[in-house]
């Protein structure tokens, strides 16, 4: 199939949606075929309704996942029945997996956790492969050079029927990123400062490739950071080319290929990429050298800042829409135009999410809180994004580290992200948070919520407010 | 299987804002559930004060704006979660058909599940839609025709009512909601070739469906109630 350019040069998405690609359909979209499907609890039970009533089963329920991660409790030693309200939903999760022949990543597993965490730590998630989730960071895995497509109730019923998603082909866009981090950032300031260059809906009808030295020299951790938030760039799609670090990071996963196989998978990932000739819709370029600390002010991730930064001036904003809309974000957060972003009070810090509660987040977060106590005034938590990493931590003393200084230390889900369980931020309180998403009402009715990187979290939480750069400079320097 | 749709008549209710999440229109409080009156938690947030209470000067709580049949948006409705919830809440509400001149990936897919019309219009109709609305505040009634792509003003006396405006949906959506098409049975009238497809793919690439993932055989017809 020709690229873009009408050349046969490839982009790594056309490579690996041509190899998915069952038929194009009579009405323009293509059928293309779905190696893994995970559900969760919110988003899958009325899936399951429609299907059963429509007389069909699960087609290939191997290729099939379900967790529960939305709604659990994530009290320390919780169960399906901690969180009374969030019974309904989990026991049709159960229930729906135990009747289809699904595996089932419940509370009591010990490998349960937030889907785009679990998915990459079981290998289910493969450079090459496309999965589907009914949630709309289900991009993360793209962090591995795997296609991870976010869809609704219909397309997870589809999905479950038919193991097929019949979808119009995204157009091609990459960001490529130049220069260098400094030390200290993170692939959260990195995808915070992309969001803040080209908007929410930037990279709308795009499946983005993030390339580049700056994103060669991140970890798969960090990746999996990046690509998770593509879809705050509007972005249904987002991934970058497997390289050397993708594969150590799958070898020996429970559901990576193995022995011969493996082998075979890493010659087929050595093709994964972008052919040089390849052309792309739209290319973004982004200078790292200028990036820093990044926190969110207002109510889309696209409103962000410098944590050294103020708070924007509605009336320098021309567009009128823009304006209002801008205006409108600095009520709901109680601030005002031109003020100071760091020392702003906070209430509640929160460390977890599919974007940052995997083991090296939670090492940095404990670097830099070990040793001192939490803003007396300040409720924190942490939160693991899965139980593996919740006893990888414990294994390494990180649990001690956080209790010690003050922070909840508790069990794996979405938890205040999302706050559908008992995790809530309170009305009118102000929460920073290593989460994606800080629109009104987020983390609880009139909860208020700043988003940043895990080292400004752990930093806010210390000092009970917005830190500025010479705080985290301070801070990174106690790490030996 | 969906209905057959082919107009959607009624008042609209103006929400001139761009970037409209699927948060706002349902928050996640409405969502804990599986039997929760989504048509009631719709705008959830901005619709009640914190005791429950209705605000009053939110649209969809005034007097005229009760039965609105469709919304009039900015840029980019429906960003952020792909919850389906949002556009079960917009129908189970009453609205037919959301006008702006975007729509988030997700919220556009899962709206034309659901038989809601999302029409993509101009960003000058948007403004004069958008003026007619403002000038209107007791509610003004407007239809909304999948056969031709308009809408206009549906009350005969209305000096604009001859006047109508283009919007644009993809020609195949259009058709599969007049007829009230299922997708699901469109695509199992593909079922061979998924199934050839599978087959090739599971032998050339077979580290992708290794055997302590599928065992060895996944097809559900033959291997119901299987337990792990
Ligand atoms: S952690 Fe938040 S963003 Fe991630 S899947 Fe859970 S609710 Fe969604």
């Amino acid at each position: 199939m020709d690229g873009p350019s009408g050349k046969s040069a490839l982009t790594l998405f056309d490579k690996i949606w041509n190899a998915h690609l069952i038929r194009h359909l009579d009405d323009g979209r293509d059928l293309i075929f779905v190696d893994r499907h995970v559900l969760q609890e919110t988003t899958s039970a009325q899936a399951f309704h429609n299907m059963r009533k429509a007389g069909r089963s699960v087609r290939y329920p191997a290729l099939t996942i379900a967790t529960q991660d939305h709604i659990v409790s994530t009290k320390p030693g919780r169960s399906e029945d901690t969180n009374p309200t969030g019974r309904e939903l989990m026991q049709l999760m159960r229930s729906n997996a135990l009747s289809s022949g699904i595996r089932h990543y419940g509370v009591d597993h010990p490998s349960q956790g937030i889907v785009h965490v679990i998915a990459p730590e079981l290998g289910l998630a493969l450079p090459g492969c496309i999965l589907a989730c009914g949630d709309s960071h289900t991009s993360t895995v793209g962090g591995l050079g795997c296609l991870g497509i976010g869809v609704g109730t219909s397309e997870v019923e589809h999905i479950l029927a038919t193991q097929t998603l019949a979808l119009s082909k995204p157009k091609s866009m990459r960001i490529v990123y130049h220069g260098t981090l400094q030390a200290g950032l993170s692939a959260k300031d990195l995808i915070l400062h992309t969001i803040g260059q080209i908007g929410v809906a930037g990279g709308r009808g795009f499946a983005v490739e993030y390339a580049g030295p700056a994103i060669e020299a991140l970890s798969i951790e960090a990746r999996l950071t990046l690509c998770n938030m593509s879809i705050e760039l509007g972005a249904r799609l987002g991934f970058i080319a497997p390289d050397d670090k993708t594969i150590a990071y799958l070898e020996h996963r429970e559901f990576a290929p193995k022995d011969t196989d493996f082998v075979s998978a890493c010659a087929y990932w050595s093709g994964l990429n972008s052919d040089v000739q390849a052309v792309f819709d739209r290319e973004v370029h982004i200078d790292c050298d200028l990036i820093s600390h990044q926190v969110s002010w207002g109510t889309t991730p696209e409103d962000v800042a410098s944590i050294d930064g103020v708070v924007p001036d509605p009336t320098q904003v021309d567009d009128p829409a823009r304006r209002e809309r801008i205006s409108q974000a600095i009520r709901y957060m109680d601030l005002q135009p031109g003020q100071t972003l760091s020392g702003l009070p906070i209430d509640v810090a929160f460390i977890g999410s599919c974007t940052n509660s995997r083991l090296s987040d939670l090492q940095l977060a404990a670097a830099l809180v070990r040793g001192h106590h939490v803003s007396p005034h300040v409720r924190a938590l942490v939160v693991p994004g899965s139980m593996s990493v919740k006893r990888e931590a414990e294994a390494l003393g990180l649990d001690v580290i956080f209790r010690e200084a003050g922070f909840e230390w508790r069990d794996a889900g979405c938890s205040m992200c999302v706050s559908i369980n008992e995790d809530v931020v309170p009305p009118g309180s102000r929460c920073i948070a290593t989460t994606n998403r800080n629109f009104e009402n987020r983390q609880g009715p009139k909860s208020r919520t700043h988003i940043a990187s895990p080292a400004v979290v752990a930093a806010a939480a210390l000092a009970g407010c917005i830190p500025d750069t010479s705080m985290m400079k301070l801070n990174a320097e106690g790490l030996s | 299987m969906n209905k057959a749709v082919e107009r959607v008549e009624g008042v609209m209710a103006l929400f001139a804002r761009c970037d409209i999440n699927t948060d706002a229109i349902i928050p996640s409080t409405w969502l804990r559930t599986a039997s929760a009156d989504l048509g009631k938690g719709l705008f959830g947030g901005d619709r009640y004060d914190e005791q429950g209470n209705e605000v009053e000067s939110f649209v969809l709580n005034r007097p005229a704006f009760r039965q609105s049949r469709l919304i009039l948006a900015d840029e980019n409705f429906g960003c952020g979660s792909s919850r389906e919830a949002a556009v079960w809440a917009l129908v189970q509400f009453g609205i037919g058909c959301v006008l702006a001149p975007s729509f988030a990936d997700i919220f556009y897919e899962n709206a034309f599940k659901n038989n809601l019309v999302a029409g993509i219009i101009d960003v000058e109709t948007y403004q004069e839609l958008k003026t007619l609305a403002e000038a209107h505040p007791e509610g003004l009634a407007f239809t909304v025709d999948l056969h031709s792509l308009t809408v206009s003003v549906s009350d005969a006396n209305n000096p604009l009512h001859n006047r109508s405006w283009n919007f644009r949906m993809p020609a195949s959506r259009v058709q599969a909601m007049i007829r009230g098409n299922d997708e699901i049975t469109g695509t199992l009238h593909h079922q061979v070739d998924i199934a050839d497809f599978y087959k090739m793919a599971s032998s050339e690439k077979q580290w992708l469906f290794p055997e302590h993932l599928i065992g060895r055989d996944t097809d559900a017809s033959n291997k119901k109630n299987r337990v792990f």
